[in-house]
């Protein structure tokens, strides 16, 4: 550690600085990427760069998986243990790579060590098992040695994406990255020129009249926040675009993110026209690093054809776009730890109210959206909302994508238009349940949802039928399980995935969901103790309603529906 | 603007000036909000959640330390929904750390008939004692993560910026950088952590050393702080 140069980090710092704290995660990544984890007399230079106290960086440093403040291996594999890729075997690939690093470790092959570590969902869920060797998603991994895998070798995953309708992913089915010039020709850009004709109010009138309403889980109509941030007083104003995917079984935005990134680019600075905002953020979570660097690549681009920058579409608007890279917090997709993470914090949601319209990134007036909301924008100015209300049903306009894997046939990303039924989606789409079996249930709305089983199979998909079935539609995600399925596997995974998750700011959850975590522990090795299944109950309603954030509202949900549907499942067997 | 705003707290009607917190308003009514986290003179975070209440309409409990009054607003703070939820997190925290010396949660333990064994086989959270300065010893067995400490430490109070938290979620801990002990951080011996601390997380360590049964003269020999080593450090 004596011997660290800090000169390749100097110039970095230099450009850093002057942003200040805002600029921690970028830092600290930065200094990663050149040391391998954050040694401490270089946390201690960031902290002085950036004028941020000592303790506060450490509580960065802290908070976020995939920084480390102690040597890993050269090579970091992360195992997707969610679920999904649990069904297809990943804690075989977790076993066997982990007792791999024993036995080079024991050669003492320095230029093989390798840490790995058990990760939540990767959204690479269509190509389950799943695993991240330095960053770069890898997929079949069974079928190649550690050595190969730490080398580079593996089979890298294409998109699979099909559906009834090609709105949103009309260039994500083409095996390529549609760059700009492709998307120019196919009419790209041509909303973000229409909207420039337009007065701001216009442009969010037009998308009030849409009906969109977020797709990132929560709902809420687009139009509605645009306006309310746009009439906000305070200068100045943000659009963020909230690429923190990270809801088990959700792999959308990635789709989204790797195969059209200018698509998001335009809906974007159509959002920032609309509410004037002269700057942006887009926050990608810290696992995508290739989405990372196509969204780059796309930024640069724009940036070259006058589409960011001064004077765009020579009009008198401006707008600048900074990409972020989350660091391992399923957290930072709450819109408002998102936010705490851009200004170099831990990633705690805050309270609410205010409201990111009036408060919200660095105190101010902000728009944060969902990538698959913000890709609806472009059709929906081009084409007017009108045209666009033909798609879908009244209450539930729109097309919509849905992330279906588990145990079907063609798991994949899938556009459909709202209102087609669930069965429709599993079996004309996703080609059924697997190996001739039946289902068990589907898992809709991701760890955060609930279970649906047969009987739902003829709910319309909209949020107003769905609703009345009272199942989330949370980000579009319907995980399958078959009838050979042990549920109690995939609850401990669930609970799991919260328990690590959690943040720790707020009691009911921050305990919560380790103490569930425990029982389900229990309920999974057939040791369950006398009022284990109230003591869950208890947690569950105690966490969904007393929790600062949605994180916690939701850590019981799909655990409290498997015990109205199966409670069976929670008495010793 | 001064705006009255009218509610009901406990079906008493009252009338409060805008702005003004669920918790006050109900004190000022003659009606007790238990709290944990919540200290008059420290930023409100909302953490515990001990402080919730029903507020008609409201699709979940909020917490009255930071949910301001609206007008027509119709609260309970006592409804089985709200018992049901203290009794739960009282239960969890107990289950957590050891409270033992936290005399106003064991008051509210008595009062909401609080389970202390109700999560057995629970994971504890008992680091052992950090004994690393002359001035005060830091007992995290005891911390319940109220934050109180880490706020008048930064912006709150001092603005030394020598704690923070390491970890998250259910493993979270109060730290400094890189684990270091208090001495050589940017501590400057205030003591409005251990002043503001509800749980003897953070004790002089004189009084630790009493409540241990030193005599007076072991209790200052023990307790003799290097000025002048110290006035070396930044």
């Amino acid at each position: 550690m004596a011997d660290i140069s800090l000169k390749p980090l100097i110039p970095i710092l230099d450009e850093l600085a002057p942003k200040g704290r805002t600029a921690l995660l970028p830092a600290l990544q930065a200094a990663q990427k050149i040391y391998g984890y954050v040694p401490e007399q270089v946390a201690a230079i960031i902290a002085n760069r950036l004028h941020v106290p000592l303790a506060d960086v450490h509580g960065v440093l802290e908070f976020y998986a995939l920084l480390y403040r102690a040597p890993v291996g050269k090579t970091i594999i992360h195992v997707c243990a969610d679920p999904v890729c649990a069904m297809a075997g990943s804690d075989a690939i977790l076993k066997q790579t982990s007792r791999t690093f024993e036995l080079h470790g024991k050669q003492k092959d320095k230029t093989l060590t390798v840490t790995v570590e058990r990760s939540p969902c990767l959204g690479l869920c269509e190509h389950a098992p799943a695993l991240l060797v330095q960053s770069s998603p890898l997929v079949q991994p069974e079928t190649y040695t550690l050595r190969d895998l730490v080398t580079g070798k593996g089979k890298k995953p294409r998109s699979i994406v099909g559906g009834d309708i090609s709105i949103l992913t009309e260039n994500c089915r083409k095996g390529q990255i549609t760059w700009l010039e492709d998307y120019k020709i196919q009419g790209g850009y041509q909303a973000l020129h229409k909207a420039l004709q337009m007065k701001p109010q216009e442009v969010i009138e037009e998308v009030k009249a849409s009906g969109l309403v977020g797709r990132g889980g929560a709902a809420f109509p687009t139009g509605l926040k645009w306006e309310s941030a746009a009439q906000s007083a305070a200068q100045p104003k943000y659009v963020v675009c909230n690429a923190d995917e990270a809801e088990p079984g959700t792999f959308k935005d990635r789709v989204l993110m790797e195969n059209d990134p200018h698509r998001i680019l335009e809906g974007i600075l159509i959002a920032a026209y609309a509410i004037g905002s002269t700057y942006g953020y887009m926050y990608i979570r810290g696992e995508y690093e290739y989405q990372y660097q196509v969204m780059s690549q796309a930024v640069d681009e724009a940036k070259k054809a006058g589409l960011i920058g001064t004077n765009i579409l020579q009009s008198d608007f401006n707008f600048e776009l900074e990409l972020r890279q989350g660091a391992g917090a399923y957290i930072c997709g709450e819109e408002t730890a998102l936010f705490e993470s851009i200004e170099g914090k831990r990633g705690f949601p805050r309270v609410k109210p205010p409201f990111p319209t009036t408060a919200g990134l660095f105190g101010k007036p902000t728009v944060i959206n969902n990538v698959e909301t913000l890709a609806n924008i472009p059709y929906i100015i081009h084409k007017g909302a009108t045209e666009y209300r033909k798609i879908g049903t009244e209450k539930s306009p729109g097309p919509k994508l849905f992330c279906v894997s588990g145990d079907v046939v063609k798991p994949g990303l899938y556009e459909v238009p709202f209102g087609v039924t669930f069965r429709h989606l599993l079996f004309d789409l996703a080609g059924g349940i697997r190996n001739n079996r039946s289902m068990k249930a589907a898992l809709f709305g991701g760890a955060a949802g609930a279970f649906a089983t047969e009987k739902e199979l003829d709910v319309r998909l909209t949020f107003e039928d769905l609703r009345a079935a009272g199942l989330p539609l949370g980000s579009g995600v319907i995980t399958v399980f078959d009838e050979t399925r042990d549920m109690r596997d995939v609850l401990l995974r669930l609970a799991h995935f919260f328990a690590e998750e959690s943040c720790g700011k707020c009691y009911p959850c921050q305990i919560g969901t380790q103490r569930q975590y425990e029982i389900l522990q229990r309920v999974a090795n057939s040791s369950t103790l006398p009022g284990d299944l109230e003591r869950l109950q208890d947690i569950g309603w105690t966490m969904t309603d007393t929790s600062l954030c949605g994180l916690g509202q939701t850590a019981a949900s799909a655990i409290l529906s498997a015990i109205r549907l199966w409670p069976e499942l929670f008495k010793k067997h | 603007m001064t705006n009255e705003i009218n509610l009901t707290i406990d079906g008493k009607e009252i009338a409060v000036s805008a702005g003004t917190t669920i918790l006050k308003a109900a004190k000022s009514a003659g009606v007790d909000i238990p709290t944990i986290c919540y200290h008059d003179h420290c930023t409100a975070n909302a953490l515990c959640r001990i402080c919730v209440v029903e507020v008609e309409g409201a699709r979940t409990l909020v917490p009255a330390c930071i949910a301001q009054v609206s007008n027509n607003m119709r609260v309970h703070t006592n409804s089985e929904r709200v018992v049901r939820a203290r009794r739960t997190i009282l239960e969890m925290l107990a289950s957590s750390v050891d409270l033992s010396d936290a005399p106003d949660i064991q008051r509210m333990l008595q009062e909401y008939q609080v389970d202390i064994n109700r999560f057995p086989e629970a994971e504890e959270r008992k680091p052992p004692v950090i004994d690393d300065n002359p001035m005060y010893i830091r007992d995290y067995a005891k911390c319940i993560l109220c934050w109180r400490c880490v706020q008048v430490c930064a912006t709150d109070a001092q603005f030394t910026f020598a704690i923070n938290f390491s970890g998250r979620g259910y493993e979270t801990q109060i730290g400094t950088f890189y684990d270091k002990p208090i001495p050589e951080t940017t501590c400057v011996f205030c003591g409005q952590c251990a002043g503001v601390c509800p749980t003897g997380a953070l004790k002089p360590k004189k009084q630790w050393l009493f409540e241990q049964g030193f005599s007076t003269a072991e209790i200052v020999q023990l307790t003799r702080f290097d000025r002048s080593a110290n006035s070396q450090r930044r």
